[in-house]
């Protein structure tokens, strides 16, 4: 795709400036609340939670949401099939969402990005090699080798972060690459190069600072889709492992009460993707406002 | 040209090649493959037995350049679970897996570029602010989800559609909704910049200039432009529509690959699972490298900058 925008003329695609910042800042501000919102409840969840989240009271099991008729005043989200209160679950299971998304984001960050300076700079075989292993983990679907080596080591919460970071980084990779081989070019580089600058200080100083605009637009884009891939290997079974609740493991727990109680898949479900739009909300403003050009 | 082909074959096969040592690797991860393929429970003389069959007391390097040769040939062993060959099981699920496929790929297609060449032409318009809201829900919904509420509604609640399965058309339409949403989001986002970008182009200004009717400039000049980037993206995402295939095909019990591959890493058939890998790995990369050369071949520019490089 680089080679392709390198090729299209910088088009002018800005509409006129009034509607555009109208919009930006109603979508940085909607995805900065919510997700300040959801990330307060994750960190607050055990002061502000009604209950403990794995308490069962099987006397109260499948209770729908208190507006419905049979619903309950102290379980407003209702229960489900163990008598667990879902508000409570909803807002523990934030924190290993947001937690287990973020960790992942800054080790995959961390590879790719290695991997990608070395790969932009160096040039030749280094860049050849590095893009080839690139293309090895395009090429493979992803949540079946995460799926495969979590069940081969144990699904804990290190392994599930571990087998995520590993598996996403090359987004990292091929944005800083491409950064990096038009970056390297310019002239404030080779002037730190001629005062013999020695290369991993020329690396560090002065590319890697000149690169992070889309770094820090990936990084967002790519918390929002390793939210969705940790719900995913939740749901599939092979997530953090309960009594913790995850949004995944919900969702996977109300898929057999689809028929009989909706409000059981509903509302975690309703979590993740509020949680996901706003992240990509505030991705998509980033890079609408640091670099209109960028093609992530 | 010629030379941009053969690097771009050579380039194929060492992806492959990287893609054999990854699923080689899959199964030596605990560094004994016999706790991964034999139950717990396993007595000491099967794990014996085990690793005298699978020639596990060689050298590592030889056991890949074994795993190599019969896996060109397609012979990744026999399932554990189903006792026959691993690509024979592949073979008989594959068709439901590309029909799925392809359902949630046409469908994101056909709904996509309309809409996001629409809300480029009427930018800032009502309909562009419903596309840009599509957008947004398509690309936050996990599929599972997104299959739940449908399940929910179009089967439990309405009845007009059944839940799962894989039994004549009705029956993909579901499943197909719920795989192609993510990809239909994506593909309506880059055509609609796509679009907006060829729009501002000089030779569509000129056009317009010199008094070429809108709907010639449109459809004629702009679109078939704006189409060339598509086709690599269509490539891309060819691989996220099989990695959710995987989870489609569970909600559904969609008789598939994906399915049978779950199926597998959780009863421990590893020689399955590692066969399933490489196979989807395959498909993507022989699909990517012939958009690739389809690209080259809509767009001849591309060719020079890259073999300047």
């Amino acid at each position: 795709m680089s080679e392709v925008a390198g090729l299209a003329v910088a088009a002018d695609v800005r509409p006129s400036a009034a509607p555009l910042r109208r919009r930006l800042s109603f979508r940085a501000v909607f995805g900065l609340t919510v997700l300040l919102c959801m990330g307060g409840a994750a960190v607050l969840a055990p002061q502000i939670a009604p209950w403990d989240p794995a308490r069962q009271m099987l006397m109260k099991r499948l209770r729908p949401p208190m507006w419905e008729a049979r619903g309950l005043r102290e379980h407003p989200l209702g229960t489900d099939h163990l008598g667990r209160d879902i508000l409570s679950r909803i807002l523990y299971g934030g924190r290993i969402s947001l937690g287990v998304g973020l960790s992942a984001v800054s080790i995959s960050c961390l590879i790719g990005v290695t991997l990608g300076l070395l790969a932009g700079f160096h040039g030749g075989r280094t860049d050849a090699f590095i893009m080839r292993v690139v293309d090895v983990f395009l090429a493979i679907p992803y949540i079946l080798l995460a799926m495969g080596v979590v069940f081969a080591l144990g699904p804990s919460l290190l392994n599930v972060i571990l087998v995520m970071a590993v598996t996403r980084w090359v987004q990292f990779a091929r944005i800083v690459r491409a950064d990096v081989l038009s970056i390297r070019e310019r002239e404030f580089v080779s002037g730190a190069r001629a005062r013999g600058s020695r290369s991993l200080r020329l690396l560090l100083r002065h590319v890697l600072p000149n690169a992070l605009t889309p770094i820090i637009v990936v990084a967002t884009l790519e918390l929002a889709f390793m939210i969705i891939y940790e719900s995913a290997l939740s749901f599939l079974g092979l997530g953090v492992q309960p009594p913790t609740p995850t949004w995944g493991w919900m969702l996977s727990d109300g898929r057999n009460y689809v028929a009989t109680a909706w409000w059981l898949a509903t509302f975690p479900g309703l979590a993740i993707m509020l949680t996901v739009l706003a992240v990509n909300l505030l991705g998509d403003w980033l890079r609408d406002t640091l670099d209109p050009r960028l093609k992530v | 040209m010629l030379s941009y082909v053969a690097r771009r074959l050579l380039q194929s096969v060492l992806v492959l090649l990287g893609v054999s040592i990854i699923v080689f690797g899959l199964l030596h991860l605990t560094g004994d493959p016999t706790r991964l393929l034999l139950p717990l429970e396993a007595r000491e003389e099967d794990v014996r037995q085990l690793r005298a069959l699978l020639g596990l007391d060689d050298p590592l390097w030889v056991q890949y350049l074994r795993f190599l040769a019969r896996a060109v040939r397609g012979d990744f062993g026999v399932s554990f679970k189903h006792q026959v060959p691993a690509s024979t099981l592949i073979f008989q699920t594959l068709p439901a897996t590309l029909e799925l496929t392809a359902a949630g790929l046409g469908l994101a297609l056909v709904v996509a570029v309309p809409a996001g060449i629409v809300a480029a032409l009427r930018r800032n318009s009502f309909i562009d602010a419903v596309c840009s809201i599509g957008v947004l829900l398509g690309q936050a919904m996990p599929v599972y989800w997104l299959g739940l509420l449908l399940i929910l509604v179009f089967a439990v609640k309405l009845h007009w559609l059944p839940a799962a399965g894989r039994d004549g058309l009705a029956s993909l339409v579901l499943p197909a909704v719920a795989l192609g949403a993510f990809s239909m989001a994506r593909i309506a986002r880059m055509a609609r910049s796509g679009m907006l970008e060829v729009l501002a182009q000089d030779y569509v200004r000129t056009a317009r200039a010199v008094g070429v009717r809108a709907f010639l400039v449109t459809y004629k000049y702009a679109l078939k432009n704006a189409a060339i980037p598509l086709v690599t993206i269509v490539g891309l995402e060819f691989g996220v529509l099989l990695g959710g295939a995987v989870i489609t095909e569970t909600i559904f019990a969609w008789p598939g690959v994906g399915r049978l591959a779950v199926d597998a890493i959780f009863s421990r058939d590893y020689p399955l699972v590692q066969a399933i890998v490489a196979m989807l790995a395959t498909l993507f990369v022989v699909i990517n490298l012939a958009m690739d050369l389809l690209y080259t071949y809509l767009d001849p520019r591309i060719v020079l900058v890259r073999s300047r490089r």
